[in-house]
């Protein structure tokens, strides 16, 4: 799991652990089922204090990101749940804008942002099909 | 170590009203500072703040003049073997006896503290990357102050008490004290009180900090809360102005014409309210650095 704390701009290093897991979950390269690490295991890793760590796994279990399960540790929760697919579509609506907003600075119209996203999305296929 | 309330917990350090001069110069001005059991504690202020003076009273090297300071509830000057038994110190100098080869220095040492952990202490030794036959003397800046470190840990103290651990230190071994305090809190129970000008540093690890200037303590609180309560706001006004109007809370401000940036101390909904009260549209609001926040406070 690949975290990385910056003390540069001002953004509390908790809200930093909680938006990169969920970033993680997001874009799948942390799936349901799978363990976060212990609490000192990854204060330690990170170089923060174990309490940041642990108000971190606290908003994510909130958020229904994660699950704590009794005695074994903390899991990422069962990706169907409703908030897990909330913060998705949140992380694309910003992806989505930022997009939007760089085209249109471009003078590129939506439709050739879409006729985009569509070639793209047939050149990803058959790469994958060629798999 | 988890949800540790400062309130419940009993202090570990509690100093009331110290003061402290030196000929005639005062250094240290009715410092109150209360350290609970558990945490981290960062002690952060300029040269020449006070924190070497707070932590010399600490270990009993100096009698309050004024005030009095108890640790694990006693006072140090008159209960030295009590107090210093179970605190693991390094000075900033890492001032360490140059004859002995390390493994003198670790006998020598485990001579004092009954609690020393002999296994624990050859751990540090190879993790440290240490040779234990080295005369301390050829000791790199680096070395002598792992070895300082191994000898303040090895007794597993219940207060471990840096003064400036980072200074002069390159990145791998400022990163091995951070994983050192770590690993302390993470024992259950122990606590940390480490002195910084490394405030980046400070910002990771500790949980409580206090900012120390010209002998005064300006501000202390968790950490949390002093992020949460400090923000920079960049308002935008309808008319260019001379000078922007003074908000509550205001620490700071820079900017000219119609856009003003403030560096405000309150609850962040207030100061939004504050901000659109006096015909303000905020175009920006984030949090600082405890950097930032340490120079717009002692420069107010």
């Amino acid at each position: 799991m690949q975290i990385h704390i910056s003390t540069n701009d001002g953004v509390p290093i908790y809200v930093q652990v909680v938006n990169q897991i969920k970033f993680l979950v997001a874009s799948g390269r942390l799936s349901a089922g799978d363990e976060l690490p212990p609490i000192r295991v990854l204060a330690a890793k990170l170089l923060i204090n174990p309490n940041t760590v642990a108000r971190a796994y606290r908003e994510l279990e909130t958020a229904g990101i994660v699950e704590k399960r009794r005695t074994a540790g903390t899991f990422v929760s069962e990706q169907g749940s409703p908030l897990a697919r909330r913060e998705r579509i949140k992380i694309l609506t910003e992806r989505i804008d930022t997009l939007l907003a760089e085209a249109s600075h471009m003078g590129v119209t939506f439709d050739d942002v879409m006729k985009l996203v569509e070639q793209r999305y047939a050149a990803i296929q058959s790469t994958r099909q060629e798999e | 170590m988890l949800d540790t309330d400062p309130s419940r917990s009993q202090s570990i350090v509690d100093i009331q009203g110290i003061s402290r001069s030196f000929g005639d110069k005062l250094a240290l001005d009715n410092i109150t500072l209360s350290v609970p059991q558990g945490g981290v504690f960062g002690l952060i202020g300029g040269n020449g703040a006070g924190k070497t003076t707070i932590i010399k009273h600490i270990l009993g090297m100096l009698k309050a003049q004024q005030g009095t300071v108890r640790v694990f509830g006693l006072d140090p000057v008159q209960y030295p073997v009590e107090t210093l038994g179970r605190i693991g110190y390094l000075s900033e100098d890492r001032e360490l006896p140059d004859w002995m080869r390390l493994s003198e220095l670790m006998r020598y040492t485990q001579a004092f503290f009954p609690k020393w952990d002999e296994a624990y202490a050859e751990e540090l030794r190879l993790a440290f990357d240490l040779d234990k036959n080295a005369k301390v003397k050829t000791l790199s800046r680096g070395q002598r102050a792992r070895a300082g470190l191994l000898i303040a840990l090895a007794y597993r103290p219940d207060l471990l008490l840096l003064d400036e651990p980072s200074s002069g230190l390159d990145p791998v071994v400022r990163r091995d004290i951070l994983g050192a305090i770590i690993r302390t809190i993470a024992d259950e129970g122990r606590t940390v009180l480490f002195s910084s000008h490394l405030l980046d540093e400070v910002e990771r690890v500790a949980d409580r900090v206090a900012i120390i200037h010209q002998g005064r303590i300006l501000l202390t609180a968790s950490m949390e809360e002093i992020k949460e309560r400090h923000r920079r706001m960049t308002l935008r006004f309808e008319h260019a102005v001379e000078r922007p109007p003074m908000l509550i809370g205001t620490l700071s401000t820079t900017g000219q014409g119609n856009e003003w940036t403030y560096v405000l101390n309150g609850e962040s909904a207030a100061l939004r309210h504050a901000a659109e009260a006096v015909g303000a549209t905020i175009v920006e609001d984030s949090g600082l650095t405890l950097d930032e926040i340490f120079v717009t406070r002692i420069q107010g």
